[in-house]
């Protein structure tokens, strides 16, 4: 029995019918078409599909679309609001904190979120808040100057 | 405007990619679009009896179910070896095993489910019904050998292939001559697994009014795998065949091969006549993706009292896993064998490998690919020797690299190394970590009660592969040049299609630059176009470090040709000799040498080229050049890191305090995307010391299919390295570049392991096999 599912992304609402056992990374990517938020894993590892649920960090593979119904998401293409960059994102453009770009959305998403929680997170704060996010190319060097330099810009 | 070459340019492309637009194969909706699924093997070796796929079939919302004997039938052929040793068996592969063959490693490809969506095509995957007759598995590189068990019928040992380079009573010779013979035996360097971060997808569309196939893949060259669907494994001929490898998340040599759903999905796409999807899952992934390293060896080196290397000596055994993938046996023979002297002139050198077949997914290149297990060989044991002759690791190292004088140096095994100053390098280091202070550093905290350690290592890459001859000459089935077409558009911005391919290098800023410093016009005038057989000239791809050093120097070429053109036209409209020009690739513009303000822009030229109207007699209209670069030599990158390690006696859990690097990649185009490839090898190396390890057990079933279970490196497990550079350029390419995308993950796993055994040392252990986990390390120093 499929279940008609409500959710806002990125200030839209978008309205599915979905099978219950619909992920919400597969509501966003595939019903919905916003592919920023990618998959990188089964088993919740990743943080690839990192998005924002009600404002806090969600990894989109291990939740239901079922479960969001109704709440508000905010994934990576609503990061930039009128044509600019969120400090994030301008700050892995900066850093070189991306290589081929997979991880990226989701760690943008962690690392925003982390931020808002604490806001003077020093870097050892910062390392081990990326626990939940994986990356293959960067060695997280750049991914953790990146974080140091959107928490200077969040903070003015 | 000042060159862009050296300069740390930000990367064009990553707009894109930080707001979620990337390209990447699974994220295509094509209206339409079927969604397939693969049944795999659950079993490591079994004959496959019978299938029934009746139940899957009649699911609602399947469209239809294939299995091998479909394929065969429909005209797919066997997935073919691209590296042919001499006396190589090369075992038969196809996409799909059919019924009355086996299945050879869990995750070998039985049955094929096309639905509706990827759910049902999933749920259809378990009313398949097979029936195996389970055979015992033939595990372990050299086990695997002597096991009785045959895994292919004209394989009987489960050898593919020997191969050997050197000089064998030269090498007897040096070992009798040292005063130490160092000897690590059954030296393990371990299975790993790649997992870049996107899971490999394909996608394909048929065409039935034009005959024409376009599939995208998650490849790191999708020329070469148009070739080989075309002319073995698909049958649609090229022309009518479109591969398009959009943007790709990570590849690390496994994204290089011919995977059976590359044949698969578009087979059926045109069969269906719809477009088909499969994105793999991570666990699929991690038991299809072909692998990396799983090498046994013996090396023995000997030493004099003062340091001397006399000799070499190394056998191995390599696993290439149930099938040859594509490249396997290229990598432990001439990307491995030749790499073993290092940075060393070293008299007696032989080695001899074993290519065997076991009942694990394929293994083929992974970052590094041959070089890592000859630098880890090698340097582990140079470790134990300075150990044994109570020298410091450094200055044995020092006694014997090869003099910055006698570059280009022919090594006893068959490559000629370019360039290097390798006392430079290790000065650089020494500079850099402080060595002395790190060393008493280490003292104070022994003297303190701690286990703490210094690991050092000298590694080379050979990169940049290949001379298309060499690389004939050796076994391989394609020729390794590079292209390049440069499109001068009439307006003057220009579209350079390159056949390497990025998948995370930032050729679209890095080969941007290339071009703008070539025809003296701003980066943001250039667009790179990459991965799209319909786009681009047949190009090789990128993997072995080599898309600087071959495609750019493609694009140096092609750039020539461009400037050569708009001197002829410059010179025309100038009324000046050819010889009287110059042109000014600072300002993107020819002017008469003497009479600077007789001149003509780059956009005029341009422009006046697809005009035509006033050209010299004889000369083509357009702007369009081309260049194929086959190079001279492989390029040879080196670099000097420094691990320092404290090791808690009670958990064995290694603090990994400091690491420092200096490495050689002679000039550099963008220095930041340089120290990104570094430090990002560096800790992939680092995984594979103290993490990683593609396990499976007794019966061959893979313990490591997810990331709870494959110990992934995380960055709360690291320092922040500490990276410089010395240059030493490449005297054989245009920019006098050389590989960087894999001296971080060869340096770095040798390294770590020598900072951790020099750390245990005092305890009376020598060695252990990696990776060097905190229980493992318990054990040794509590020798349980
Ligand atoms: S895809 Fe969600 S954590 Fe990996
Ligand atoms: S940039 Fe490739 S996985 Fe992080």
């Amino acid at each position: 029995m499929n279940h008609t599912v409500t959710i806002t992304i990125n200030g839209v609402k978008h309205t599915r019918e979905v099978e219950p056992r619909t992920l919400l990374a597969s509501f966003i990517r595939d019903h919905v078409g916003l592919t920023g938020t990618n998959v990188g894993c089964d088993t919740s590892q990743c943080g690839a599909c990192t998005v924002h649920v009600d404002g806090q960090a969600v990894k989109s593979c291990t939740v239901l679309a079922v479960q969001a119904d109704g709440s508000s998401v905010t994934t990576i293409e609503g990061m930039a609001q009128g044509g600019k960059l969120h400090a994030v994102q301008q700050a892995f453009w900066d850093q070189h904190g991306l290589q081929c770009g997979y991880c990226t959305p989701g760690m943008i998403m962690s690392i925003s979120y982390m931020l808002k929680q604490n806001p003077n997170a020093s870097e050892e704060e910062i390392r081990h808040g990326l626990e939940g996010n994986i990356c293959r190319c960067t060695g997280y060097q750049n991914i953790v100057k990146a974080a140091l330099q959107a928490r200077e810009a969040l903070s003015n | 405007m000042s060159k862009l070459v050296g300069q740390s340019i930000k990367r064009k492309e990553d707009p894109r990619f930080v707001q979620g637009k990337g390209s990447y194969v699974a994220n295509l909706n094509i209206a339409g679009m079927a969604h397939l699924a693969l049944k795999r093997s659950p079993h490591a070796h079994a004959k496959i009896v019978s299938i029934d796929t009746s139940k899957a079939a009649a699911l609602p919302g399947v469209i239809a179910v294939f299995t091998g004997q479909d394929l065969i039938d429909g005209g797919c052929g066997k997935l073919p070896c691209g590296w042919n040793v001499p006396n190589i068996k090369v075992p038969t592969r196809w996409a799909i095993q059919p019924v009355g063959d086996k299945v050879r490693h869990v995750g070998d490809t039985i049955a094929a489910v096309v639905a509706e969506s990827r759910y049902i095509a999933q749920d259809a995957l378990d009313l398949i019904e097979v029936e195996y007759e389970v055979l015992p598995a033939s595990l372990g590189a050299k086990a695997t050998v002597t096991s009785g068990i045959v895994i292919h019928d004209d394989l009987p040992d489960n050898t593919s292939y020997p191969w050997a380079i050197g000089d064998l009573p030269a090498a007897e010779a040096g070992l009798s001559a040292a005063d130490h013979v160092v000897e690590l035996k059954d030296l393990i360097n371990t299975r790993l697994i790649a997992n870049a971060m996107e899971p490999r997808a394909a996608a394909a569309q048929w065409s039935e009014m034009t005959e024409e196939m376009t599939l995208w893949t998650t490849s790191q060259n999708p020329h070469p795998i148009r070739l080989l669907l075309s002319a073995f494994t698909l049958g649609i001929p090229e022309h009518k065949l479109r591969v398009i490898s959009p943007d790709v998340g990570g590849g690390f040599g496994s994204k290089i091969f011919h995977y059976p759903e590359e044949i698969i999905t578009p087979w059926i796409a045109r069969k269906l006549n719809r477009p088909v999807k499969w994105v793999a899952t991570r666990s699929e992934a991690s038991m299809t993706d072909s692998q990396g390293r799983d090498h046994v060896s013996t090396i023995k080196v000997g030493v004099k009292n003062d340091g001397t290397i006399t000799a070499i000596h190394i056998s191995t055994h390599a696993d290439q896993g149930a099938y040859l993938s594509t490249f396997a046996p290229l990598i432990p023979t001439a990307l491995y064998l030749t790499l073993m002297t290092g940075l060393y002139k070293v008299p007696g050198v032989y080695g001899e490998v074993w290519g065997t077949i076991t009942n694990t997914t394929p293994v083929d290149a992974y970052r590094g690919a041959g070089r890592p297990e000859a630098c880890y060989a090698l340097e582990r044991a140079i470790d134990v020797a300075a150990r044994k002759i109570n020298m410091d690791p450094i200055a044995l190292r020092r006694k014997n690299f090869i003099p910055a004088n006698e570059f280009p140096y022919q090594t006893p095994v068959a490559l000629q190394y370019d360039s290097g100053d390798y006392h430079k390098l290790f000065d650089k280091l020494e500079e850099i970590s402080d060595y002395n202070g790190l060393v008493a550093k280490r003292d104070a905290a022994r003297a303190a009660g701690k286990l703490a350690g210094i690991g050092v290592v000298g590694a080379i890459e050979a990169s940049g592969p290949a001379p298309s001859k060499v690389a004939g000459a050796l076994g391989g089935a394609v020729g390794f040049w590079e292209s390049a077409v440069m499109r001068v558009h009439p307006s003057g911005k220009v579209s350079l299609m390159t056949g390497s391919h990025s998948h995370g290098q930032g050729h679209e800023t890095a080969f941007a630059q290339v071009v703008a410093d070539e025809l003296g016009i701003g980066v943001n005038d250039v667009d790179i176009v990459h991965g799209d057989t319909a786009k681009i000239p047949f190009g090789m791809g990128s993997y072995g470090s080599r898309s600087l050093n071959v495609g750019g120097s493609a694009i140096v070429k092609a750039g020539e040709k461009v400037r050569n053109k708009m001197l002829k036209i410059a010179a025309h409209q100038l009324e000046a000799s050819e010889s009287d020009l110059v042109y000014d690739r600072e300002n993107g513009r020819v002017y008469v040498k003497g009479a600077p303000s007789k001149s003509k822009a780059f956009g005029e030229l341009a422009f006046a080229a697809y005009t035509a109207h006033n050209l010299p007699d004889g000369l083509e209209p357009g702007m369009e050049e081309q260049s194929f670069y086959d190079p001279a030599n492989f390029t040879f990158p080196n670099s000097a890191h420094i691990a320092y390690v404290e090791v808690d006696k009670d958990t064995g859990e290694v603090n990994l305090q400091k690491y420092y690097a200096v490495d050689d990649v002679g000039n550099v185009v963008n220095p930041m995307i340089v120290e990104g490839q570094i430090v990002g090898g560096i800790v992939q190396g680092i995984g594979q010391a103290l993490y990683e390890h593609g396990a499976y057990d007794a019966d061959g079933q893979p313990q490591t299919l997810t990331f709870m279970d494959y110990a992934m490196p995380k960055a709360q497990f690291f320092p922040r390295f500490e990276v410089a550079r010395t240059v030493t350029p490449s005297p054989h390419n245009p920019l006098g570049v050389k590989g960087a995308g894999e001296m971080g993950t060869i340096a770095a796993t040798p390294a770590v392991a020598n900072a951790v055994m020099d750390a245990i040392a005092p305890l009376g252990v020598e060695h252990i096999e990696l990776p060097l986990t905190p229980q493992r390390i318990w054990k040794a120093i509590n020798k349980i």
